[in-house]
């Protein structure tokens, strides 16, 4: 099966301070890998990398065949990225939003309409479409956000610590696009430190520490959240 | 160039829903205005006198009032990590100061039209129209160089705590090209000169747009990279 990412001797240094050291990874086509790793680790470095928002020290990333140095613009066209930042404009209205990012990904008008009454329906905020997203509680801004990073439909999914700020509600609601067949082909990487959520969503494991991979395997090989909790928990210290 | 006005439309419908920049911006150059009819109060029945202080009032109002402005756009890109979002779309980092300079065009303009008037009427010109379109010839050659080096130092500035106070200092010397033929040429054109004899410094406005423009352009890429 093709990659949707890879990465070869990936580094980043910040100063003198060496955040990612030579990594490799490969992303299949419909994976969902999750990312565990102590704070500083280099866990948001690495989606920062990917989405083309920083430039690599070394190495290479290729999404969806495109080098991110060399064609970031269609790298980026592939990528949805949903942040702990909402992403949002509070002074405009969610539709006017979803509007403005679907215009800036080259969604033609009428398709772009169609999409943002489905996204709007999916994350439950029809009858908040016209009003202005600074009125609008966390929860709601997360849902928002959630649209508005798959309005475009992307093919691969970067989630950084996308749970932060979300309810109960909004989290079913966010896991629920996630699985729906709409998105079940998307490549998905998440950066979490919910370990029994993260967990449960994905099917390939990493964790980050200090720079470098020190674990990475497939859900079905380790025996439930307990097992790995067992097997990776000290990784993560 | 589509994007571009994609991100100026954005701006502009968000600017005229709060009104933050525009409300300060009018009150500042109004009030600059007032301030300096008053003093000159003597003067300004002397046409020599207003003709030689009346160029300066005007820019300084409006270089300062539009300096406020400048100093807030980038503020929305920061708030819930609107910049990173923009970076994250599939455009080139060049549309997206260009959408910053329309949308800071168009705000200053505003600022500037209805600034003009009170100007004509607190320093008693009577001016034709073919004066001021010569004058808003100028207005629009003096207003493009400053915002297209006010946008640039404004995303300078963005990382920086002390924003308002460093974009002044950083702004104003590098502005002194663009505001001497400015204030030169507005008092050409109030002086009753036609647009041959200001020549020169259209030309030298016209230069120094082009080369701003085309030096920011390039550079606004790394300005607002990590």
């Amino acid at each position: 099966m093709e990659n949707a990412v890879s990465i070869r001797k990936l580094s980043k240094v910040f100063g003198k301070t060496p955040v990612l050291k030579a990594l490799d990874l490969d992303l299949k086509k419909g994976e969902f890998a999750v990312i565990f790793g102590p704070n500083g680790a280099g866990k948001t470095t690495l989606l920062k990398l990917i989405s083309t928002l920083i430039e690599p020290t070394g190495g290479s990333i290729i999404v969806s065949g495109f080098n991110t140095t060399e064609e970031p613009e269609k790298a980026r066209k592939e990528i949805g990225m949903l942040s702990h930042d909402s992403y949002l404009y509070g002074d405009l209205t969610a539709k006017e939003n979803l509007r403005f990012f679907g215009q800036m990904y080259g969604i033609k008008d009428k398709e772009l309409g169609e999409r943002i009454s489905h996204f709007l329906e999916d994350v439950g905020l029809v009858t908040k479409a016209d009003e202005r997203v600074s009125t609008f509680s966390r929860g709601m801004k997360q849902r928002l956000s959630i649209a508005r990073a798959l309005l475009h439909r992307p093919s691969i999914l970067l989630l950084d610590e996308p749970y932060t700020g979300l309810d109960p509600g909004a989290s079913l609601v966010f896991e629920n696009i996630l699985k729906s067949p709409e998105f079940q082909e998307s490549t998905k990487l998440m950066v979490s430190h919910d370990l029994e959520r993260g967990f449960a969503l994905c099917n390939r494991v990493l964790i980050l520490n200090k720079g470098r991979f020190v674990y990475d395997g497939f859900k079905e090989n380790l025996s439930g959240f307990e097992g790995f909790k067992e097997e990776c928990g000290p990784m993560m210290v | 160039m589509i994007r571009s006005y994609y991100i100026a439309a954005k701006d502009l419908k968000a600017e005229f829903r709060t009104k933050q920049m525009l409300n300060s911006m009018f009150i500042f150059s109004l009030l600059a205005l007032v301030v300096f009819s008053v003093s000159f109060g003597d003067f300004l029945g002397d046409a020599e006198k207003v003709e030689k202080l009346a160029p300066g009032v005007l820019w300084i109002a409006f270089t300062f009032a539009g300096m406020l402005g400048l100093s807030r756009t980038f503020v929305m890109e920061t708030e819930n990590g609107c910049l990173e979002a923009l970076m994250l779309c599939p455009v080139d980092k060049g549309a997206i100061y260009t959408g910053k300079i329309l949308s800071n065009l168009a705000i200053v303009f505003l600022m500037e039209a209805v600034t003009l008037p009170f100007f004509i009427i607190l320093f008693n010109y009577n001016l034709d129209i073919r004066t001021l379109l010569l004058l808003l010839l100028i207005l629009l050659l003096g207003t493009f160089g400053f915002i297209a080096v006010g946008t640039l130092l404004s995303a300078l500035t963005l990382g920086t705590r002390t924003r308002e106070l460093l974009l002044p200092v950083l702004l104003l010397p590098v502005l002194l090209p663009v505001l001497i033929p400015s204030v030169e040429a507005t008092a050409g054109v109030l002086a009753g000169n036609n647009i041959v004899d200001l020549f020169p410094e259209i030309r030298l406005l016209a230069v120094y747009d082009l080369v701003f423009f085309v030096i920011s352009h390039l550079v606004f890429e790394y300005v607002v990279s990590d």
